[in-house]
Formats: structure tokens, sequence, C-alpha cells
């Protein structure tokens, strides 16, 4: 079947098989491999985009569902050149070493901070743990949040 | 894609140079690979632990829409098995699987559903055997294998069935007597690296019989030797690249796709993807052996160490893989980082029909530290000593001998690391009542916190780093300095995530001098093996691997002028094998050079709930010389993570040898809600023999972590918690 959708602020289509989820599609249909796809059961938080603005895991939602909807992926935070405000914090803070759960990561943050400008502790903690990291033990991701909050 | 240099030298702060990539999600993986054309690969696994193959009818399969090849071991043109230190494990199963999930068939489809679909339609008769799952019975029941795969390679040849391996580590008089003997038997799950990055690739035939294989691993050329002799072809025409590596933590040294893929590209003569989803990534690599420890320590009143005996039991499931190495690792590092006169220790590993167990961080040297740092504090608590006071009485030093007959010549400051880590402050006691989300348990505790307990708990460990017994373990490294004075290195070092990409260019920028250097891809086709990105060993063999090439370039140049392009390789110190019957070492080490750290760890239970909270840890880490801080802050806060994991929550459970929790709903890994803040103090202490002083620093954290949060738990219950992970039924009820 045929969808269209808005993904990072450009009109897409795409042909998709029924039982494909929105990460599939992303990934293999629409050149975005950005999103991860570490469980493909909403449990490590890797696929995370931004549905008509809401936090979400790409992998627990059909590319059926996103048809006639807004999609923000990673891809589309920064610009070319231009890293988004959280993605530079990620780095420079060290908060990435693998980095699979990073592109997850850094949406969940912009999401978090969009709510919550000056997050407490507490707050990230939560806002994040849905968010599996398998390499940092989260110190320097904590870290970066609060940098990028400032 | 080449990657330019970041600024920074040896010993700077340095930012990663894939780190903007990483978080914009242009680095690509393994699994975002394309190619036009590409097929789907997909494998059909066994159902059973054990099982005899009666028959396969790949008719159905083979008619199945969009499907190109359905391959089984007789489409398998040249070795029909492999394994990393031993041929023991079948490309794809021959009359027999021995593991949940091994390798029976491959498809190759036009989309990745379609392969599954037609994998679904592949009929495969079994004939169920009954499972080896018990690992104290191995010993006495039908040989899972016909060949004596690890015999005839220097190990004792122990006529026993199903033995991997069996070392005994004899040293002076086991039996000398002490003040006070304490005992105890522990035991440990099965851990997963639980890497993100699912093992993935891509394989390209070349159109002239030859396929380049794209794939996230950490010993590009070792995985070439295994591939191409299976594929019946010359290693020259197998070039292994390395794509982005979503973690590895020993998960990666053995092959999982990277044969299977190249079998249906060249078959179908088309480019062949390979991911696997979460739950085949649990059957598709080796895990961490599970062990049972029966241990007895002898100290003298004073608490000197007089006797250690120890013997473990390993489970390395179906196959080999690098188990006689765990299995030596395990033994040479039973007794701590402490000086003992007269010990006597066994260490077995044995075949089962469990899941495959091979490397993951740490290497043998966890499951012996959980063991023995819980003798010593018992050994505290019958003395009436500071459990620190018994461990600094007992510290190694250089100069001390080991069990194995090996005097330590390098660094270990073991005293300076228990003083620094027992310096460090406490976090005073939160007051009652609280936010749930600081409660054991999290936003699960229903209560008001009457049941809270508190605990501190200490340990220190020790590990090996680089390869040990004798294995030639060198690094390669290829320089081209152009006329410019720019310059490009060629180095095949994995870089899963641990950072040596910024190791090697620091390492380049300060023996040229010049920021204006960049690293080639990493790939087998233009430079020598670098070894594996495991064992510790990484940091240190490419940094003295580049330094060597660096080096070696610039008196090139100055002789003949104009452009050079020159390889070197570097070699740490020779080590010698362990004798067979006495565990000695033959020469003078069997080891090249070690590290060590030391933990505080504060833990809250619930004794009402079972639940159970890590408040904070404190740990000082032996580093040598910090290449890049910011680094080896991120490897050590890592490494207690997966530690304290194992300590907590993390075990593969098993019925009959089949996995039953392959999944992160039911495989737990710390959260950002279970993780607590880490204080981290870098001893720097250089290592002699190390190209800058450096030393490896993945595995420590995790090597004592595990030890140190139950430690932590034993002090809050006064329970003996002699099994990892602890359970809720284990702390509820005091």
């Amino acid at each position: 079947m045929k969808i269209e959708l808005t993904v990072n602020g450009e009109q897409r289509e795409a042909d998709v098989w029924e039982g494909e989820s929105l990460l599939f599609a992303l990934r293999e249909k629409l050149g975005l491999p950005g999103s991860k796809n570490a469980c493909e059961q909403g449990e490590c938080g890797s696929c995370s985009v931004l549905l008509d603005g809401t936090l979400v895991c790409a992998c627990l939602v059909l590319a059926a569902q996103a048809d006639g909807h807004d999609v923000v992926t990673v891809e589309g935070l920064g610009a070319t050149g231009e890293p988004h405000p959280v993605q530079e914090a990620f780095v420079e803070a060290g908060a990435v070493q693998c980095g699979f759960c990073t592109p997850g990561l850094v949406v969940a943050t912009v999401d978090l901070l969009a709510h919550s400008p000056q997050p407490s502790e507490d707050e990230i903690r939560e806002a994040l743990s849905g968010n599996l990291c398998r390499c940092t033990g989260y110190a320097k991701i904590f870290d970066a949040v609060r940098l990028a909050a400032q | 894609m080449s990657t330019t240099l970041p600024l920074g030298r040896v010993g700077e702060r340095v930012k990663r140079v894939d780190g903007i990539p990483k978080t914009n999600g242009e680095f690509a993986y393994s699994s975002d690979l394309f190619a036009a054309g590409m097929l789907w690969g997909h494998t059909l696994r066994s159902p059973h632990s054990h099982a005899r193959i009666v028959e396969i009818d790949l008719a159905d399969a083979l008619t199945s829409p969009g499907v190109h090849a359905v391959l089984t071991h007789e489409d398998v043109p040249g070795q029909k098995r492999y394994g990393l230190e031993f041929p023991d494990q079948p490309v794809l199963a021959l009359d027999r699987v021995r593991y949940f999930g091994e390798p029976v068939a491959l498809i190759a489809a036009e989309h990745p559903e379609q392969a599954r679909r037609a994998a679904e339609r592949i009929r495969v008769a079994y004939e169920p055997l009954e499972p080896l799952v018990d690992p104290e019975r191995a010993l006495e029941q039908e040989p899972l294998h016909d060949e004596r795969w690890t015999h005839g390679h220097g190990y004792r040849d122990d006529p026993r069935p199903n033995v991997v391996r069996h070392l005994v580590i004899r040293h002076g008089d086991p039996d000398a007597e002490g003040a006070v003997s304490v005992s105890g038997v522990y035991e440990l799950g099965i851990q997963d690296q639980a890497f993100l990055g699912p093992e993935s690739g891509l394989a390209v035939p070349d159109g002239e019989g030859g396929v380049d294989i794209y794939v996230a691993t950490q010993w590009l050329h070792v995985d070439r030797d295994q591939v191409a002799p299976c594929l019946g072809l010359p290693p020259e025409r197998v070039r292994i690249h390395l794509a982005g590596v979503g973690g590895a933590f020993g998960g990666r040294e053995d092959l999982s796709m990277q044969i299977h893929s190249a079998l249906l590209a060249l078959h179908t003569e088309r480019p062949v993807k390979m991911v696997y989803n979460r739950e085949e990534s649990f059957v598709g690599h080796v895990h961490r052996h599970p062990a049972r420890i029966w241990a007895e320590h002898r100290a003298d009143a004073d608490g000197r160490l007089v006797s250690v005996r120890m013997r473990i039991l390993l489970d390395g499931g179906a196959y080999a893989s690098s188990s006689t190495a765990v299995t030596s690792n395990a033994a040479s590092f039973a007794c701590g980082p402490y000086a003992v006169a007269n010990a006597l220790i066994e260490s077995t590993c044995v075949y089962s029909n469990n899941p495959p167990c091979g490397a993951m961080r740490g290497f043998g040297a966890v499951q012996t530290c959980f063991a023995s740092e819980a003798q010593m504090d018992k050994l505290a608590d019958a003395l009436g000593l500071d459990p620190v006071e018994l461990r600094l009485r007992n510290a190694l030093a250089p100069g001390d001998v080991l069990p194995t007959g090996q005097r330590i010549d390098g660094s270990l400051p073991v005293a300076e690391v228990i003083r620094r880590a027992a310096a460090l402050p406490v976090p005073e006691l939160e007051p009652l009542p609280r936010e749930a989300i600081r409660l054991p348990g999290g936003a699960g505790n229903t209560t008001r916190g009457e049941g809270v307990r508190r605990g501190v708990g200490f340990a220190v460990g020790f590990k090996n780093i680089a390869y040990s017994e004798g294995f030639d373990d060198y690094c390669a490294a290829r320089v081209r300095l152009r006329e410019d004075g720019s310059a490009e290195v060629h180095c095949a070092a994995a870089e899963v995530g641990q950072g040596v990409t910024n190791v090697i260019l620091q390492v380049a920028r300060t023996e040229l001098a010049t920021d204006d250097v960049v690293l080639a891809p990493h790939t087998t086709a233009s430079v020598d093996s670098s070894g594996s990105a495991s064992a510790s060993r990484m940091t240190w063999m490419a940094a003295g691997a580049v330094q060597l090439a660096c080096r070696a370039a610039l008196e090139e140049r100055e002789r003949t002028g104009g452009e050079v392009d020159v390889e070197r390789i570097y070699r740490h110190v020779r080590t010698s094998p362990l004798d067979p019957e006495t565990g000695q070492t033959t020469g003078e080490r069997s080891h090249v050079a070690f590290a060590c750290a030391a933990m505080r760890v504060v833990a809250e239970v619930d004794v009402e709930l079972g639940l159970t909270r890590v408040v904070w840890i404190g740990t000082a880490q032996d580093v040598g010389a910090a290449v890049n801080p910011q680094a080896v802050e991120g490897q050590i806060e890592g490494g207690t993570a997966q530690g304290l994991g194992l300590a907590l929550m993390e075990e593969i459970q098993t019925q009959g040898g089949l996995i039953t929790n392959a999944s992160f709903t039911d495989y737990l890994i710390p959260t950002a809600l279970d993780m607590p803040p880490v204080e981290s103090v870098l001893i720097e202490d250089p290592e002699p023999s190390a190209p800058y002083g450096v030393k490896g620093v993945g595995e420590p954290p995790t090597v004592v972590s595990t030890a140190a949060v139950v430690a932590a738990l034993r002090d809050a219950t006064g329970r003996e918690l002699t099994r990892v992970p602890v359970r809720p039924d284990d702390i509820v009820g005091l």
C-alpha cells in the first residue's frame, strides 16, 4: 500500500507492506536509518521519533498508521554542519560510545527539554528510563542533558 | 569514509571524532547498509537444544514468494566447521543440533518477511535427544562431540567426556593450616553482552568469485581466517570491512552472520543483508560462562592469607569458542589481587547443551572475583578485622609472585586503589519518607520505606591485559606520510564504541606533530591484523603499532625524502603457556600485565518487598596512563553498570537448554533509574612495558562491580547471598 506522510518537514511517499513498522519504512524505504532497530518491541527506545509531536517508539507504530501524519526523526533535528544543541551536548559530555542508543536518547532529550527546560535529576532519570544504553552507565548522558538545558 | 582528526594529543580530554555522526543518524552501523539489488538473508534455527536431524525438506521453501536461495550444510563449499580457536562448530548443522538456536538453513529473499515465511516452510524432521544441561553431570555423560577438539593443544588432555579444558594450578603447600578458615559455594548465572546493535552486515559478491563483507566485529582478520576456508576461497578473496559497531563486550569475537551472508551472496550473485532481531541476537552470540565455585580460604591470626583452595566449574555450552582461555583466566585470578603462598585451584570447563559461552568483558575474572571477594569478607568477619584493612594486609605488589609462579614485574598499585577507594566519602542516608523514585524498586515501591535497610560494600579485583599463555599477540599499523606533511593511518583495530579511533589519531598526531592526519577505513584489504578489540588490549596495542609506524615513517622520510608508506608490527613481551600438570608458568610470564580496581558501594534493600537500590558507587582504578580521560571515565561507568546488572538482574534463563527470556522485556539490563552516580578516581601508575605507560581500562570495573554491589547487599541484609543475580526472594523476610 502507498502511504503519504511528512518526514522532517518534507512530504514523502512510501510503498509499504501492511505489516511493516514505521521504523522499517523509515530505515529501509525512506532512506533514514538514524532511528535504530535494537529490540523492535518498544523496550529500548533506540527508535524514538516524534509522531505529531509525541515521543513514540517507531517500532511499535505501523507504517500505515503514520499515513497523513507528521514524523520527526533524529535526522531532522539539526541542519547540515549545524548540529542541534542536544547533539552537541552529547558529544561534549562524552555521552556517546558505540552510539547505537544515541539517536533515540537525543530525540527523547529534545522531547524532555521541550516539556521541562530545567529538569531535576529525578526527572531526567525518569524521562530517559525507557532508553537503554549498554556502554555508558548513563552518567555522561545525564551530564549531556544538564549541559543542553543550560 | 575517512575520519578527520580531533584536536588533542595523548593524555588530553578529546571529543569523539565519530561523535556528531553518531548523534545525527549519519554514522552507518552494520544494520544500516544498503546495496542496489540486495536480498535479505534469514537463518532457520533449531527449536531443540539437542536433537538428531533426520531429514530436511526444502521443496516448499524454494517455491515460496520472493525466495532466491535456500541453503543447508550441503551448500557449504569448503570446510563444514569453524571456530574462534577450535573448528568444532558447523557452519550449518550437519546431522545433529547441540544448542537452542543453532543455525540449520539459510534463506535469501527480496523482503525480510518473505525470508521469514519461507523459513517456516522448511520442514526439518528432528529426533529429539536427552539434553545435557547439568554441568556437574557432563563429565559422566555421553560425549556431545565425536572428536576431542581441544586435545593436543598443550593443555592437559583430560580423558573424561565433555571436558573442554581442565586446569590445575598447584602452588606451595595448599594443605598449610591457618588460624582461621572460611569456606563457601558460589554461583553465577549466564550473562548476556546485550549490545544494542544486533548482529548484522552486508555481503557483496565481487563478480569474480570473491566477496566483500561489511560487518560489526571485534577482529576483522580472524573473521577472514575463519570465513575463507568455509567458502573454499583463499583469504585474499574474502575482504572484511568494519561497519559501524553497536557495542561488542566480547559478544562479537565469534562469527555470527559472516559466513552465512557470504554463502547466500555467492550463491545468488546478489548483495545479501542480514540483520538479527533481538530474540535471534540472544541465541546468535556466546555469553558469559555461568559458574559454580567452591572456595576455602585460610589465614593466620593477623589476617595474612595462608592458603586458598578453589574449584571452579564453568559451563561452556555446546561449542568451545574461547572457553579454554576463560578457564585459564578464571583460575589465574581466583585468589584476587592478594599475595598467597599456597594455593590449589582447579578450573574445569565442560561442553553441554546449554547456550554456548565465550568472551564477555571480564573473561573468567568476573566469576572468581565474585567468589574470592565474598571469601575475603567472610575472613574479615571471622578475624574481627575491617574488610579494607584485611585487603590491604594482603595486597599484591610488584615483586610478588602469583600462584602461577609469575613474578609481577610491571605496575600493579593494589594498595593504592584500595586506599583511594576506601577514602571516598559515602553519601549520607536520605531521610524517609521520600519520593518513590528514590526508594528500592523506584515507582514500584508502594511503602513509605519502613523496610529499607542500608549497606556498604567493598571489593577489589584485577585482571590481565592482552592475550596470555604464549599467544602470538600483535597489532599492525601503516602510515602514509605525504610530501605536504599530511598523513593517512591504516589500522584494523575495531572501533566498538570504546574510542580506539580517537586513540589512534591522538597517537599519530602526537608522534607526527601535525594535525593533518586521517584514519583510513578499517579493513583487511589494506593492512595486516590488529588483533582483537578485547582483553583490554586494543588501546595498548594500537598505540604501540601506530607509534612504531609513525616513527618509522619519519625516519624513512628523513632518509629518502618524498612520500613514504610504511607498515610496522607491534608485539608486547612474549608469554609462555602454563604447565599442563602443575599450572605453573613455563617461562618468565604467562600474562603480559595487569590492571586492578577497588570499589565501594552503598546500597539499600527493601526487606519487605525484596527490592534493591544502589545509591552510590565510588571507585579507584589503576589505568596506567589515560590517553583520553573522558573516555576512561566512560569505560569505568559503563563497565560498572554491566557488573551491577549481573549482581541484580541479568540472567539468561533456560529450561532444558531452551532460552526462555530472549527479549529486553524479560532479560533486564540496567536503566537510567538503576544506575547510581559513579565517582571514579583514576590512578595513573604508568606500565613500564607499554607505550606511553597505558593500560587497558575496560574490564576491571566489570570484574569488581558485581562483587562490590553484592557485598553492599550482604551488609544491608546480613545474608550470605552466594548467587548472582540476587533475586527478591533472597532478600525478603529478614
